[in-house]
């Protein structure tokens, strides 16, 4: 396995709700290769989204360190969290958390917008994204005007415009029903393929077995971390960047 | 974040909900609409009476009694047989038009002036203001003679009982027929009619041909009595030699009054450029004093843009998250909610300034309103100053929201 893209050093992460101190990380180590496909599976509570979070660089953590390419983010300020996200990784809730009132194209657009791209090539790597989801008939469609399916593969289009490293999915299937949770699966499946990693969170064993190694929490404590299928050979061919050119 | 995006994001907030945003705006739109249509009406108001003063001619002079009896100096009782002059007589008159005392006088002309209604076969017109004075009325107050001839100094003399009619007495009384020589009956006493004046047009505030003017001498005869002067109108030899005019004036007046030296005149003498200074002064205050009414409004519209944006943010709180993580930064979300504060205040501030100087377009409580080029511009500076200054603590709030906690919000 080459350097991990992702290195969680005894991360533990405590929520303060009022008094009490809530544990929800209690020293968690963990390392993902590049271009791995892992499942993050545990009953709820057991601090998987929590572990996102802080995978997703969208909360740091309360001890233990968290590099993410080989750069500790506890020395980062919101300055560069925030590019690290919009550039190193690519979110997929299980609510999707589309903007409302506006088009799958603006949507899948506002990650580049934040980034500082231009109008013409922004439009153009949207639609490359949205046409690499299947949703190359959907542009001018708000949210609500898309099932649920639909709008997930938005948000996976979303994810992956600005050729993101990461994938990370939390209960990218909950809200789905089987069919789409088929397509978004294949989805992944394929992004992985073309070389990227890919996190999933979930709590449904039959999404987890598409993941090439499953990692089991409980209690905030990594208590099972089994491969299933080996970890495919980087592969430097990110699908949208060959499509449409790389971030500046 | 190019600034192009942030105007756009913001304006797709501004249309995602058209209601709440019309209604923010309407406050701002009467704020920045009542300061321009207030400020115009007291500018308009300002102006009708400049306009006003100024058909008096700025050469002009005008005398009237103050009513004060004069005190003597240190408040002593006046005794024995000094006469108190508290009025404005012909003697007076006289005494202005001897060259020797008042060189830089041009023009006297005593006044007495009352309502009257004047028939002529059957119809009837009432005249504000039926003048009777001497030949030099018509010059001092720059009126000319259309049809026939002015009144002369002899008919005063003569005690003819002629008469001069404005062209909106003519008119009416008339119609197509020549006026020249036919007589005509004011408040039932006959006078022939000699001349039309030209017309002169409304100064403002009052209609300057709905008058008529005879000798003093008959109008005192048949309808004011020999009482007082209304007035005396004099003309300075030129408008530099007003004040000059002026201080003579007073000086014969106070002799021709025997008023003590040092005692306070029981006259006041005005020119018309110190009447309009004065009431451009007051119209000034009157006027300020209606902006800064309205200047209330704007910032209750202000206050409506912060709670309107503080719902916004809340209500879009999970929006602002998801933002956050697909890489927005602090400065992209402050900016977002800042502009849309302030497009909201400027677009409705421009509306308001439609409104206000389309308002002003329309006669209010009897004054033609006169927009105020500053005060647009000021009301909708301010409008906008407004929005960004109410848009900086939502803005603010926004983008402090911690990411994990805004996304988590339902």
């Amino acid at each position: 396995m080459t350097r991990p893209v992702i290195s969680l050093d005894a991360v533990e992460k405590n929520y303060q709700l009022g008094a009490v101190t809530v544990p929800a990380l209690a020293g968690v180590s963990l390392a993902i290769g590049r271009g791995d496909y892992v499942a993050v599976i545990g009953a709820s509570g057991s601090g998987k989204s929590t572990l996102m979070n802080i995978v997703g660089c969208l909360d740091l953590p309360s001890r233990g360190r968290y590099r993410l390419d080989g750069t500790d983010v506890a020395g980062l300020d919101a300055w560069e969290l925030a590019e690290i996200r919009n550039r190193k990784i690519g979110f997929v809730f299980q609510s999707f958390n589309l903007i409302p009132r506006t088009t799958a194209l603006h949507n899948v657009e506002l990650p580049l917008v934040y980034a500082g791209l231009r109008a013409r090539l922004r439009r153009r790597r949207a639609v490359a994204a949205l046409e690499a989801v299947g949703l190359a008939h959907r542009l001018g469609h708000h949210p609500a005007q898309m099932s649920g399916g639909e709008q997930q593969r938005v948000a996976v289009a979303r994810a992956i415009v600005t050729n993101p490293a990461i994938i990370l999915a939390d209960e990218p299937t909950g809200n789905l029903d089987s069919s789409s949770s088929a397509d978004i699966m294949a989805i992944f499946g394929s992004l992985n393929a073309s070389g990227r990693t890919v996190i999933l969170i979930t709590h449904d064993l039959d999404v987890a077995a598409h993941a090439h190694r499953i990692v089991q929490l409980r209690d905030g404590r990594i208590i099972g971390d089994h491969r299933q299928a080996p970890h495919a050979a980087v592969q430097p061919l990110p699908m949208v960047a060959a499509q449409a050119g790389g971030l500046p | 974040m190019i600034a192009v995006e942030s105007i756009r994001i913001a304006l797709r907030g501004i249309i995602s909900s058209p209601l709440r945003s019309a209604l923010t705006m309407l406050g701002l739109m009467i704020g920045v609409g009542s300061v321009i249509l207030l400020v115009a009406v007291g500018n308009g108001s300002s102006v009708a009476v400049q306009r006003q003063l100024e058909a008096l001619g700025t050469d002009t002079l005008t005398i009237t009694a103050s009513g004060s009896v004069a005190a003597g100096p240190g408040g002593q009782a006046q005794t024995g047989t000094v006469s108190r002059y508290t009025q404005l007589t012909l003697a007076d008159a006289r005494a202005l038009e001897n060259h020797a005392n008042a060189p830089d006088v041009a023009a006297v002309a005593p006044v007495v002036s009352g309502q009257v209604t004047i028939t002529y076969q059957g119809s009837s017109a009432s005249v504000q203001q039926f003048t009777g004075s001497t030949p030099a009325y018509l010059r001092v107050l720059n009126y000319t003679v259309a049809i026939g001839r002015g009144f002369s100094a002899g008919d005063v003399t003569a005690h003819r009982r002629v008469v001069v009619l404005g062209s909106a007495v003519a008119a009416p009384l008339f119609g197509a027929t020549q006026p020249v020589g036919k007589q005509v009956r004011v408040n039932g006493v006959s006078y022939v009619v000699v001349g039309v004046l030209a017309s002169k047009g409304s100064n403002g505030a009052q209609n300057q041909d709905d008058v008529a003017i005879a000798p003093i001498t008959v109008v005192q005869d048949t309808l004011t009595g020999y009482g007082p002067l209304s007035a005396i109108l004099v003309q300075a030899a030129s408008r530099a030699q007003v004040s000059a005019a002026q201080s003579e004036v007073s000086q014969v007046l106070t002799a021709a009054h025997h008023l003590p030296a040092g005692s306070q005149p029981d006259f006041q003498v005005l020119d018309a450029a110190s009447l309009v200074a004065a009431s451009v002064a007051a119209n000034r205050v009157f006027t300020i004093l209606l902006g800064a009414v309205a200047a209330i409004s704007l910032l209750v519209g202000g206050i409506g843009v912060m709670n309107i944006m503080l719902v916004t943010v809340t209500e879009r709180t999970r929006e602002i998250g998801i933002r956050k993580a697909i890489g927005a930064q602090r400065t992209d979300i402050l900016s977002q909610f800042l502009v849309e504060a302030v497009l909201l205040a400027a677009v409705g501030g421009a509306v308001g300034v439609t409104a206000g100087i389309g308002g002003s377009h329309f006669r209010v409580v009897g004054v033609q309103p006169v927009v105020e080029p500053l005060s647009v511009l000021l009301a909708f500076g301010v409008a906008v100053t407004v929005g960004l200054f109410f848009g900086i603590y939502p803005a603010n709030r926004a983008a402090s929201l911690p990411p994990i906690e805004a996304l988590r919000h339902e």
